[in-house]
């Protein structure tokens, strides 16, 4: 029972980070019917600004860790609306697969970019959080854990109130339901596609500043993250915000859970199970778990 | 008196295909003009080129400004228009679809107001706009584009696909914003017979040209109107 708890908490955390990942995903997904390829690098990207951020000295001083998360943030959203400006919406009459190639070739180009300027080896991040625990009946619940878990959906919470509660959130949502009668509304839907791409790029670089102290930081950190993030928000649903999150959320339960109590299921086995899922759910229920359970009618 | 709309010899085109050659036509303040025509006229284009949502060419006019040429703009200008298909936010509930009338407005929507007009959108208001029927679709796109609160509304086909009775209840309803807002409208219609009740003038496209134009009743006794239009 101890041991199920222990990998509850480290599943939920884990899950946590993907689910806020298949919530980037989601949020371009569902505007534009683009697959952003390039998510998982832009967190990596932003990670090491916010490790560039808090290990040199700007002005004469460091950023502590909470001002360093948060001025990350705000460079995240302004890199994710400049990256929608100047790449994507040239590409506004293009086909999907012509801006989903695009994304592609952002993924390689922020690689190599990261490990041209920071160097390819891994280096330590810090994690806001002690490495103790606490000790609850006998389960040991990591202090990370629960700061890593609270963090990520404190902002995938934040994120949710802006669009079920603002005038600009509800424009976002109708601009991605029907973009063409949003704009005869007055509504500027370009500008709100960019804006999208800025809580996009928020979201991964909480998830990438979230996994770093585990992973370590490299220009390669984010790809397998990416991966359970995928493998989240398809079996949650593409269309379905919540689905990404609940999805990603159950990825991380699920693996954990495995690596605990299937032996056969090792650290390397990871990746391909979660491929395997993301394979079942394509086959069986593509709309995935929350599909869109639009009624259209007349 | 300056007609509140005016189209000078405007002509639009989707990529190769012409689809309107120089039509000039004006709506006045106040005013509910039809535009009739065979399936391909020219009638929907006409008013994707007012809202730009087309390329065009020539002049649009409206309150004394030419108009730039988005679809957002024209909406911020104060066009509203219910585009084919009603341009309803399946996803969305009804009141949401509402407030998105008022986007560009500021404070809070006159749903008071929209509610006297359509009372039954109240108990409705938390219902998918996608479960809606046709017909309370299309009166839901009306109350959102009144709560746009415009000087100008332009609908396209509000019958299609609505039964004969649903279709005279959409414009008894036009016809009243037309009387108690002084709301000028340009409705785009097949139905010649209930455009002709509804509208004072009315213009009939005929491969992307103003064929004839003039009063619904002259048009009404043309006889070439009528026995291509309405049909006896």
């Amino acid at each position: 029972m101890q041991q199920f708890f222990q990998a509850l908490t480290t599943g939920l955390a884990d899950g946590s980070i993907y689910a806020s990942l298949a919530l980037a995903l989601v949020l371009i997904y569902k505007a534009t019917e683009v697959i952003n390829f390039a998510q998982g690098e832009m967190a990596m990207f932003t990670t090491y600004i916010a490790y560039a951020l808090y290990t040199h000295s700007h002005f004469g001083h460091t950023l502590s860790y909470w001002p360093m998360f948060f001025v990350t943030l705000l460079i995240a959203f302004g890199l994710g609306i400049g990256l929608q400006r100047v790449v994507i919406r040239p590409l506004e009459h293009a086909s999907v697969l012509t801006v989903v190639m695009a994304t592609i070739a952002l993924l390689v180009i922020l690689n190599g970019l990261a490990a041209w300027i920071w160097s390819p080896e891994l280096k330590f991040f810090p994690s806001p959080f002690p490495t103790t625990a606490w000790v609850i009946g006998g389960v040991h619940i990591s202090k990370q854990d629960v700061g890593t878990f609270a963090v990520t959906l404190g902002c995938v919470f934040v994120l949710w109130v802006f669009f079920r509660f603002t005038k600009l959130g509800l424009a976002m949502r109708a601009g991605a339901v029907n973009p063409g009668a949003a704009r005869l509304l007055g509504v500027r839907t370009s500008w709100l596609l960019a804006l999208g791409w800025g809580f996009a790029a928020v979201l991964g670089a909480v998830s990438g500043m979230m996994s770093a102290p585990t992973v370590f930081l490299s220009p390669n950190m984010m790809q397998a993250v990416l991966i359970f993030a995928f493998a989240g928000a398809i079996l949650g649903g593409l269309e379905s915000p919540i689905g990404a999150v609940a999805g990603g959320l159950g990825i991380g339960i699920l693996l954990s859970l495995l690596g605990t109590y299937v032996h056969a299921v090792t650290p390397e086995l990871r990746l391909p199970v979660a491929l395997l899922i993301l394979l079942v759910v394509l086959l069986i229920k593509p709309a995935g778990l929350f599909g869109s359970g639009v009624v259209r009618r007349g | 008196m300056a007609p509140l709309l005016e189209l000078d010899d405007v002509s639009a085109r989707y990529g190769p295909i012409a689809a309107l050659h120089g039509v000039s036509l004006t709506v006045d303040d106040g005013e509910i003009v039809a535009i009739l025509g065979a399936n391909g006229a020219g009638k929907t284009t006409t008013l994707r080129a007012v809202s730009g949502m087309v390329r065009r060419a020539g002049s649009i006019v409206f309150g004394g400004r030419r108009l730039r040429g988005s679809p957002e703009s024209t909406a911020r200008a104060g066009i509203a228009h219910v585009p084919e298909g009603r341009g309803i936010f399946a996803e969305l509930t009804v009141w949401e679809n509402l407030r998105m009338g008022a986007y560009v407005r500021r404070g809070k929507p006159d749903m008071q107001t929209v509610l006297a007009y359509f009372p039954w959108l109240d108990t409705r208001r938390n219902q998918q706009a996608g479960t809606l029927s046709g017909g309370e679709q299309q009166m839901l796109a009306l109350a959102r584009a009144f709560l746009q609160r415009p000087r100008l509304l332009m609908l396209d086909e509000p019958s299609l696909g609505l039964a004969p009775l649903v279709t005279r209840e959409v414009f008894r309803v036009v016809a009243d914003l037309n009387e108690k807002e002084g709301l000028a409208v340009l409705v785009v219609e097949q139905n010649a017979t209930i455009a002709l009740t509804a509208a004072q003038r009315a213009y009939v496209l005929e491969t992307g040209k103003v064929a004839t134009s003039g009063s619904a009743d002259e048009l009404k006794s043309n006889d070439a109107v009528r026995s291509a239009y309405l049909g006896y």
